[in-house]
């Protein structure tokens, strides 16, 4: 698969690439509207990893799904390799969609259930008229990188994967599309603590190796410093803090990051306290 | 994607698919079938439309009399009544002297077909209108919605009995006929269908898998089809089992009034010519009796097999659940045991 069908060819190390600007969504509900995501300005630079932390109605997942272009924005602009997207639609978008994949949080409802894993790979190629031999080479290529052997997996129904053999034929599925971006919302929370770990390493992998730009959403500040290079904390819509994941964890100037960075779990700390007493 | 092959995976594998140190050979799989668990319910809803549907399509077949054959006069009685008991016509005649059994069969065929054909009209415009009115959403779903509302405000009789009439005087003849009458009780029994299926296609939409689909770049009818379409299947099969039910009932309502089809027989023809020909007043009960027997028993098999569909497509309804539940917990601490002591353990497909 070649760049030439993408929207661009993909952007120089720490260029921006996508960009959300003054970025406001807000939702009716009885007597008036609620705010979710207020006058965010954010850039993700290609190459980079940045991680989107806040607690649960923070507005993190919004902000992705706006990025994603899977809700409209109520007032703002998202921005693609410089090109305004907000409003693009039909095969534009489809276009877009190829460039920026995302793998939700929850490995189980991201299949149909009534297809198998080769199918749901398959589909995503079909449009683009790939040749057969030429998709199953993608296929078994993908899922090889994610750790799963092809021949096992791609006749499997979602119900047939483990939660973690789930999620990463989400991420082969994404990866298919040889995407700039990818939009990994939550994508561990729904794993146990080994899985999370691997999950993160093929996330990792695929910066390192792929030069992928890869927007980590996490309520775990903790998973958001192992992987990320730059940290930006989200609360009540707002983004209250950003900086550099060194920045972020070591010199905290904002008190909700700081309360976020006191709830991380210290085992070192624990242990030594079961051991005093 | 071309690096992608060239870069290996760090990642840590979870294990193979299949549990290791286990036997691989499966044991003899359920047929896919089985897996539905049918309920004794069913069965007996199963059983009930079986013999009906066996009367209207396989009887005729050996019955020795047609039901354009006069084989009597008035109301004659069963033959089984007469001395020494006979069992030739063992449901006497009808008003105009054909054998009751006969006229039965042949009826009970239309109304099934009739049912079949506008359950499945029904069935079919209201789960497209509910999927794109549910699945689309905004202005769209307004006006469909909008649609529906107005057709199901305006009570259905009036427009079956208005309908029927036009059609009665229309020259051409198969509007006359069965498939006029199903396609009149079809194009107006979809509202129920459509909200329900509305409803349920706005939840789907906003499922992760229908995200994931956009994101694989699938079109809007694509995605209906294959990602919205799949989840309401039980739904479905559920409305169409019950509009199969009210097809028929319709038609018997209409044909009993007047209105039934030309030039064939149906339940609510032959009850209307009961009713016609004082069949009640005179006691006459085998020329009322069995049709409406036969549609009770439709209409209750049907009904029957709608509630029981219910328990197969919704696990918490299921009965037995709470014993099910001990056995599957007994055969996992039995697995375990046999695990503990290193003994072979058969693993089910």
């Amino acid at each position: 698969m070649s760049d030439k069908d993408s929207l661009e060819a993909r952007p120089a190390v720490g260029q921006p690439v996508l960009s959300a600007t003054h970025v406001t969504k807000q939702f009716r509900v009885s007597g008036g509207h609620i705010t979710a995501v207020d006058d965010v300005s954010v850039d993700f630079h290609a190459g980079k990893v940045l991680a989107v932390v806040g607690e649960s109605g923070s507005g993190k997942s919004t902000l992705a799904r706006m990025l994603l272009r899977l809700m409209p924005v109520t007032s703002g602009t998202i921005s693609y390799q410089g090109k305004d997207v907000t409003h693009i639609k039909g095969a534009e978008l489809r276009k877009y969609w190829r460039d920026v994949q995302a793998v939700f949080q929850d490995p189980f409802s991201s299949f149909n259930q009534f297809y198998t894993v080769g199918q749901t790979l398959r589909r995503g190629m079909g449009a683009q008229g790939l040749e057969k031999e030429t998709l199953e080479q993608l296929i078994e290529t993908c899922l090889g990188y994610v750790g799963l052997k092809p021949g096992d997996a791609v006749h499997k129904y979602p119900h047939q994967l483990s939660g973690g053999q789930r999620q990463r034929v989400m991420i082969a599925r994404a990866l298919m599309m040889n995407p700039k971006v990818l939009l990994a919302d939550e994508a561990t929370s729904m794993l146990d603590a080994s899985l999370r770990v691997s999950a993160l390493n093929v996330l990792q992998d695929l910066r390192e190796n792929l030069g992928l730009t890869v927007l980590f959403i996490t309520h775990d500040i903790g998973q958001a410093c192992y992987l990320a290079d730059e940290v930006v904390v989200m609360e009540h819509g707002l983004i209250v803090e950003r900086g550099t994941t060194d920045e972020v964890i070591f010199e905290p100037k904002n008190e909700y990051t700081k309360r976020l960075l006191a709830d991380v779990p210290d085992l070192k700390g624990s242990l030594k306290v079961s051991k005093d007493f | 994607m071309t690096n992608i092959s060239s870069s290996a995976v760090v990642a840590e594998a979870e294990g193979p698919l299949v549990p290791v140190g286990l036997p691989t050979e499966p044991k003899k799989a359920k047929p896919g079938w089985r897996s539905l668990n049918f309920g004794s319910r069913m069965w007996i809803a199963l059983g009930i439309i079986g013999f009906v549907a066996a009367l209207a399509f396989i009887g005729p077949l050996f019955y020795p009399f047609g039901p354009d054959e006069k084989v009597g006069s008035l109301y004659d009685y069963p033959t089984w009544m007469n001395t020494p008991p006979t069992f030739e016509h063992v449901l006497g005649t009808e008003n105009f002297g054909y054998d009751v059994l006969a006229v039965l069969m042949a009826s009970a065929r239309t109304s099934i077909i009739i049912g079949l054909l506008a359950g499945t009209i029904a069935v079919v415009i209201g789960v497209a209108i509910g999927v794109l009115a549910g699945y689309v959403g905004g202005w769209v779903e307004e006006l469909l919605m909008g649609f529906t509302n107005i057709v199901l405000a305006i009570p259905s009789i009036v427009i079956l009995i208005l309908i029927s009439i036009s059609l009665q005087s229309t020259n051409v003849p198969f509007l006359k006929g069965a498939v006029g009458l199903a396609l009149v009780i079809g194009i107006t029994s979809w509202p129920w269908t459509a909200r329900a299926v509305r409803a349920q296609a706005s939840s789907v939409a906003t499922r992760e898998h229908i995200d994931v689909a956009k994101l694989s770049g699938a079109r809007t009818p694509s995605i209906m089809v294959r990602d919205v379409l799949p989840y309401l299947a039980s739904y479905a099969v559920m409305a169409w089992v019950l509009q199969l039910a009210s097809a028929i009932l319709a038609e018997s309502t209409l044909s009993m009034l007047g209105l039934g089809p030309s030039g064939a027989n149906s339940l609510g023809k032959q009850l209307f010519w009961a009713l016609a020909f004082q069949a009640v007043a005179t006691g006459a009960w085998w020329a009322f009796l069995p049709p409406t027997i036969v549609l009770t028993m439709i209409s209750f098999g049907l009904l029957y097999l709608q509630s029981s569909l219910d328990e197969v497509f919704n696990p918490r309804l299921r009965r037995g659940k709470k014993k099910n539940l001990a056995k599957a917990a007994a055969r996992r601490a039995e697995t375990a045991r046999k695990l503990a002591e290193n003994q072979p353990v058969e693993v089910n497909a």
